[in-house]
């Protein structure tokens, strides 16, 4: 069991430690997560939990690299690339040098993926995709561009779903039981840690993409990060969001306007 | 008997066969029936809604996809929407997770089950119906463990019968019923929960 009090607390001194915020982060995910790692590590109380992490750096590294990664796969909701090739993809056609935010990229599937649509878009070579996340093992994971062969034909299926327009084997090379994607994709990837919860805007963008993360967060904290977003996109710049998450607890709100509803991408107006 | 006790909230599992298992059950209930109703379904991720819509049709009790962040309250079934699991929040509020798959399953039904035994407890009412899987029995056990009450589809009325049958396997399933039975024992609890 873990007590909401104990749970708190446990939360206060990791801040206060190592200054990682995880208080505005929605909580049944988290203790979900927490309860996981502690099963691995048989671990019995959230007290052991934190005499185990705050004290050992290297411990604390390996717990929050376990608790904060996420899953994520090559053109998942497919409809929602379409879209983008559909109702974005034209507009940012028309700006000499393009800037992207993929934030929260995980293991970078999500980013390989749009390195795909924006080269088959002719657009590739003038942009630079600036993919972050609070994970630096996922990261690494990103940067390396390995995938594992036992999900190319789901990525294959969803690729060919949003509008791929060639053979999706074009784009990687398989040897032994993974693949490598064509490094040609990552020249104008800047993989870099940015903590959303904590660290500002660095820089201005037309293309912001942050889906399925802040599903994480509590209203204050969505609030906080569409803020960021809107400070970090240029005027008419877009905002892509996960099928399920909204700008419905942001202040925000009313600065951006709907391009597609159903898929989430929103515009910023003013 | 349990009927008599009051529940903040009943949460559902149910996977291959859910879909007639869950008409017989709701279309007993009134639209306003007090007690909110969370049901995990598994279900493929590439359909949007078509089970809310179908289910729509057959019942009076309004049948929706839980939002993110959505306040749960009387009068709804809410619906783990495909691809994503279903949590409940201290704050009796829905989160969201893209969390890896448990029992091979996105949504979970462990993950819904376990989450709601932490906020719930004791008011907490479980059914586990039909499947062909084991998902919700954890949950079950955890369920019970916080003073909850459990029910199982009764096996042989069930199109597939493992996942009741692994949740009664658990030892924690306190009723076993027919879904007609867990229809009249629903609208029985209603009696205790003053409407809203």
């Amino acid at each position: 069991m873990i007590d909401n009090e104990e749970y708190r607390q446990f939360l206060e001194s990791v801040r206060f430690v190592y200054g990682y915020d995880f208080t505005d982060y929605a909580e049944a995910s988290v203790i979900r997560r927490i309860r996981a790692f502690m099963e691995s590590k048989r671990v019995g109380s959230l007290k052991d939990l934190g005499r185990m992490v705050l004290k050992d750096e290297a411990a604390f590294e390996h717990f929050i690299q376990d608790i904060t990664v996420n899953v994520t796969e090559m053109f998942r909701d497919p409809f929602f690339y379409k879209s983008l090739r559909k109702n974005v993809i034209n507009r940012l056609a028309t700006y000499p040098f393009i800037k992207v935010w993929i934030a929260g990229c995980s293991t970078g599937e999500e980013v390989y993926s749009m390195a795909i649509l924006f080269r088959e878009e002719g657009l590739l070579e003038r942009t630079v995709i600036y993919a972050t996340d609070i994970n630096q093992d996922a990261l690494q994971k990103a940067r390396e561009g390995i995938s594992s062969i036992n999900n190319m034909k789901s990525y294959t299926e969803n690729y060919l779903k949003a509008g791929g327009q060639h053979s999706f084997s074009d784009y990687y090379k398989a040897k032994y039981n993974s693949v490598l994607w064509d490094k040609s994709l990552r020249q104008n990837i800047v993989f870099s840690v940015h903590n959303l919860a904590m660290d500002k805007s660095f820089n201005e963008f037309q293309l912001i993409l942050c889906r399925n993360v802040l599903i994480y967060f509590n209203q204050a904290l969505q609030s906080k990060v569409i803020g960021l977003f809107y400070e970090s996109l240029c005027s008419f710049g877009f905002l892509c969001l996960g099928n399920k998450e909204s700008l419905l607890f942001a202040d925000k709100r009313t600065c951006f306007e709907e391009i597609d509803k159903k898929e989430k991408i929103f515009m910023k107006t003013k | 008997m349990d009927q008599n006790k009051t529940f903040d909230a009943i949460v559902i599992g149910a996977s291959a066969g859910g879909l007639y298992a869950m008409i017989n059950i709701f279309k007993q209930l009134p639209a306003n029936y007090p007690i909110p109703i969370i049901v995990v379904q598994h279900r493929s991720k590439d359909e949007r809604s078509l089970l809310e819509e179908v289910l729509q049709q057959k019942c009076s009790v309004c049948i929706k996809q839980a939002d993110e962040k959505e306040v749960i309250a009387g009068g709804c079934v809410y619906f783990a929407p495909p691809d994503y699991h279903l949590l409940v929040e201290n704050d009796g509020t829905f989160s969201l997770s893209f969390d890896p798959p448990v029992n091979y399953s996105r949504p979970s039904i462990d993950v819904l089950f376990e989450t709601a035994a932490d906020v719930f407890k004791e008011r907490l009412l479980a059914i586990i119906l039909t499947g062909a899987n084991a998902d919700g029995a954890r949950g079950m056990k955890k369920i019970r463990k916080l003073g909850g009450t459990t029910i199982a589809q009764q096996p042989d009325t069930a199109d597939y019968p493992e996942m009741p049958k692994a949740a009664i396997n658990t030892g924690a399933i306190q009723h076993i019923l027919t879904p007609d039975a867990i229809g009249s024992f629903l609208r029985e609890c209603m009696k205790n929960n003053t409407v809203w």
